[in-house]
């Protein structure tokens, strides 16, 4: 498609051209925002996190699902989809088997083609995350075929759970210690908090396309 | 105003200036951008080296740009991501319109993308029989009143929040009038949901994209980049062919530079990095993935010693936001894709100077836009590089529309000027009739302009040589 | 504030054009104030402009003739060149190495640059000027050029002499970043978005509740005062050299 001389055409005028560019350019220096321990790490994320409009509950363990559950509850969420397949999916299934709370519990197993028109009417979803980053701060999410893109970002309220041992200080450290540039799929993303907009008298408002709440249990 | 009829640059600054309502809502709306990315960037030092870093990585870039543009295609075709070259808007519509009819669509749903604009690819697309559905909240509550965006981020700056209700009651079937802002969004947000969910295309623009791992970026606050680039079956990204930069730890430091500077954000809530369609297996995600890279121009604009720093720009709008002409005349009156400093340099150079030139009059050269420019583009210095060129008496200029303005007379005015400043007996007589003349100049021409908001200025019977002769101050 | 740290018993002197035209006293009590200061000031009086309306207007080879013109007057020494205009100094000390950035003459002009100091600038950090006030009370607020601001960094210099003084009061003025709307030729080819910008500065500076604002540079000085007269306004701008020479000499 398009015209078959256009690529052409353009690289030779930017071959031409890129003469005139200084050829020697100072390095970029590295930039590295401010090192943290890892206890420094957990405590500026909670903040930041915090600070965006998302909720933060730190949790021990396992406790994760009890306080999931909670929410579940007092906010009255009627359904909850997840990706069954993964830890946190298998953790819910068995959870849900012996103890049915008022949510009902919907699993991804379509394409979204068949599942689509779902979706769109579910209250929450629930994902893994790849970690946090404490300068900024954000969820790391790398959508997995058991997990899809669209957990995160459709469902009214979006749950996400994190490792506060995954918690990078930057995104730089995100970058270098995930090995992102070889290992990233094909959807990868940062998130720090409900999907907002300014866009009405610089009005900070929450909620315009995608989740409205963000909720991130922090598993220490 | 539609960014594609005449252009009467002066005729559009009366307007704005007339119109006390626009200034109001532009002054709030820039003042508080202003004083957030201010908040953001507290700490001069620091952000004089993020500066410099991005500055060098960009400039780094352009001095390697097709040999990143062709790594960036053969990793982005490596991720299934078919790549499409367009030397012109013409090509790059075009292109779209062949992906809309391959796959029968006539719907799309569209993330911010000012290289759309570029394109006017709406207009467009609405002549073809297709409906393109802007997402972004700005751009809908703008596309719902047929109007072009007057900011590269915050597109419906020079409304209020009266105006937008009223857009909303007149244009939406069935919605009432309310200022409630929150009522206004779950007005928009379900119209909004409902197009994601039944749209064919999704389109965007990129903000990175990146050579190393054939990776494109967007970055966004409200989520429907997501949906366009996730719901929908098929995805097309535009990209302006600059916007490559070399690998992935290149991001970090521009992706703070440009939330910083648009927006004062330390952070977006959604950094979206896309690379490539859905993969066997994977549930959701589009199945074809397009990136169209655009040139119109700018492999042109590489080519000047000088004026290729403009293509280091990241669209980030903060020059906007911190320009005393844009925040006084408004977005529309530079009727132009780009508005504000970074269009006064950019869009000559698009567009020609036999078109656009009048833009290069709309600065007082005060260094305000260069002062925050994230990447450090001389904004000033290329205003004055143009001006001369609009002039081109010496016949030295690149550009299209060089010379458009050439003029004998202002030519003779700096020739006659240039004598008293270097013959100094021309000097002196100079000085000695202004002071004659005291304040009974004619008001014409220069002089008119001038007293229109001021009195004359009156010169001095004495000059300052003639005070420092007379109070016996060493002349050599 | 930028750090300076050489001091000379000599200094040579450039008026700026607009204080020959206009404000000649202005620029004498610039001289007045270094001379006070023990230094020896030379100004030759075959200088002229700085050349900077024809740079800014896209005329820069009638620009440079007369960049050069000022290079050549004032060479044949090392001794720092005092402008008594942050505008002014910018053009000399930054656009002209600009300028000349490809020319044989490089060299000569970026010499003639390195000496380039604006007046406040010289007088607070090299000379350590220090001054006692003999006025009365008075309220006042400042307006900084925005190339004393953005090129000379010299704004703060000049607050400095002014806090020495301690019978004035200095109000801060609302948006000070923000351009007067002179812009030198931009006031004659825009002039509704410089009548709309001179506007909104008066404004501004009315809103201290002040009577005077200083400032160090007459180009802004001649657009504003221009602006406040035209209004009949009590409001009116004085350069700064020549308000500290009248407070300290009571």
């Amino acid at each position: 498609m398009g015209k078959p001389n256009s690529r052409e055409n353009i690289f030779s005028r930017l071959n031409k051209a890129v003469r005139t560019v200084p050829a020697w350019y100072p390095d970029p220096s590295p930039w590295e925002p401010a090192r943290l321990t890892p206890k420094e790490r957990i405590s500026q994320f909670k903040e930041l996190m915090t600070a965006g409009r998302s909720e933060v509950y730190p949790v021990k363990g396992d406790e994760w699902v009890a306080q999931l559950k909670k929410i579940l509850h007092e906010r009255r969420i009627n359904t909850l989809t997840y990706g069954p397949e993964t830890e946190i999916g298998k953790v819910l299934a068995t959870e849900w088997e012996t103890n049915d709370g008022s949510t009902r519990l919907i699993p991804w197993n379509n394409t979204i083609e068949t599942f689509r028109d779902e979706l769109f009417k579910i209250d929450a979803g629930i994902t893994s995350t790849m970690g946090g980053i404490a300068d900024g701060a954000a969820l790391i999410l790398w959508p997995t075929p058991e997990e899809p893109r669209l957990l995160s970002l459709v469902p009214p309220v979006h749950f996400a759970l994190v490792r506060a041992d995954k918690i990078f200080a930057s995104f730089t450290e995100a970058i270098k210690k995930l090995d992102w540039a070889k290992k990233a799929p094909t959807n990868s993303l940062l998130i720090s908090g409900p999907s907002r907009t300014a866009d009405i008298e610089m009005i900070l408002q929450f909620g315009v396309h995608g989740p409205t709440d963000l909720i991130v249990l922090v598993v220490e | 105003m539609d960014n594609q009829s005449k252009f009467n640059f002066k005729h559009n600054v009366e307007k704005g200036l007339a119109d006390s309502e626009l200034r109001s809502n532009l002054k709030f709306a820039t003042n508080t951008l202003r004083a957030k990315r201010k908040a953001l960037f507290a700490d001069p030092e620091e952000t004089h080296a993020l500066r410099e870093t991005g500055r060098n990585i960009k400039a780094r870039v352009l001095s390697r740009l097709p040999k990143l543009l062709g790594k960036l295609e053969k990793n982005c075709i490596r991720n299934g991501i078919r790549v499409h070259w367009a030397e012109t808007t013409d090509e790059a519509n075009q292109l779209v319109l062949e992906i809309m009819d391959k796959h029968g669509a006539a719907k799309m749903v569209k993330g911010k993308s000012m290289v759309s604009e570029e394109m006017h690819l709406n207009s467009f697309l609405e002549k073809k029989g297709k409906t393109p559905l802007e997402t972004d909240l700005g751009e809908f509550i703008i596309q719902l009143n047929n109007e072009p965006p007057s900011h590269i981020i915050v597109p419906a700056v020079h409304k209020n929040r009266r105006q937008i209700a009223r857009i909303f009651a007149d244009k939406i079937p069935g919605a009432t009038y309310t200022e409630d802002v929150d009522t206004l969004l779950k007005t928009a947000r379900k119209i909004l949901r409902e197009h994601y969910r039944t749209a064919h295309i999704g389109l965007s623009g990129v903000n990175f994209a990146v050579a190393e791992t054939g990776t494109l970026c967007l970055v966004e606050n409200e989520g429907n980049g997501r949906m366009c680039t996730t719901v929908p079956p098929v995805h097309v990204a535009l990209m302006g062919l600059e916007k490559v930069v070399e690998k992935l730890e290149d991001v970090p430091p521009l992706y703070r530079l440009l939330c910083g500077s648009a927006t004062g954000q330390r952070i977006t809530t959604y950094f979206n990095m896309i690379t490539g369609p859905r993969k066997k297996g994977e549930r959701d995600g589009p199945t074809e993935v397009h990136l169209i890279i655009l040139d119109n121009g700018r492999s042109k604009i590489l080519a000047d010693g000088q004026l290729q720093e403009t293509l280091r720009c990241i669209r980030c709008g903060t020059c906007l936001n911190h320009c005393p002409v844009y925040t006084r005349i408004g977005g529309h009156a530079y009727q132009s894709t780009y508005p504000g400093p970074i269009g006064t340099i950019l869009m000559p150079q698009l567009e020609g100077l036999d078109k656009k030139g009048a833009l290069v009059t709309a600065s007082s050269l005060c260094n305000a836009c260069e002062e925050v420019c994230p990447v450090m583009i001389p904004i000033p210095e290329l205003i004055r590089r143009l001006r001369n060129e609009h002039w081109d008496m010496d016949k030295k200029g690149v550009l299209k529309g060089r010379g458009s303005k050439k003029s004998i007379l202002e030519a003779l005015v700096w020739k006659t000027w240039k004598f008293t400043c270097t013959i100094p007996w021309i000097n002196r007589i100079q000085l000695k009739l202004m002071g004659l003349s005291g304040g009974f100049l004619p008001e014409i021409g220069p002089l008119k302009a001038w007293t229109s908001v001021r009195t004359k200025p009156v010169f001095s019977k004495k000059s300052l040589k003639d005070l420092a002769k007379k109070e016996g101050i060493r002349h050599g | 504030m930028k750090n300076h740290s050489e001091t000379s018993k000599t200094v040579y002197y450039f008026g700026t054009c607009l204080a020959d035209m206009v404000y000649p006293q202005a620029g004498m009590c610039g001289i007045k104030l270094l001379q006070r200061e023990g230094i020896r000031v030379i100004y030759p009086q075959s200088q002229t402009c700085c050349g900077q309306p024809a740079y800014n207007s896209g005329f820069p080879s009638e620009a440079k003739e007369v960049a050069l013109t000022q290079v050549r007057i004032f060479s044949g020494s090392s001794a720092p060149v005092i402008v008594p205009s942050g505008s002014c100094a910018g053009m000399m000390k930054y656009h002209y190495p600009a300028l000349f950035r490809d020319d044989p003459e490089y060299f000569e002009v970026k010499k003639f640059s390195d000496r380039i100091y604006e007046l406040t600038q010289y007088l607070n950090s090299v000379l350590h000027a220090r001054y006692e006030d003999k006025g009365p009370p008075i309220r006042l607020t400042w307006h900084s050029s925005c190339h004393a601001m953005r090129e000379m960094e010299c704004t703060e210099d000049s607050k400095a002499l002014i806090r020495q003084l301690e019978n004035v009061e200095m109000v801060e003025v609302e948006n000070e970043h923000e351009c007067c709307g002179f812009g030198g030729t931009f006031s004659v080819k825009q002039p509704e978005i410089s009548a709309a910008m001179v506007h909104d500065k008066a404004e501004n500076l009315r809103a201290t509740g002040t009577e005077k604002f200083l400032t160090g540079d007459c180009g802004c000085m001649m657009n504003i005062n221009g602006h406040l007269e035209k209004q009949r306004s009590p409001m009116k701008g004085q350069h700064i050299a020549e308000f500290i020479l009248e407070r300290i000499n009571g």
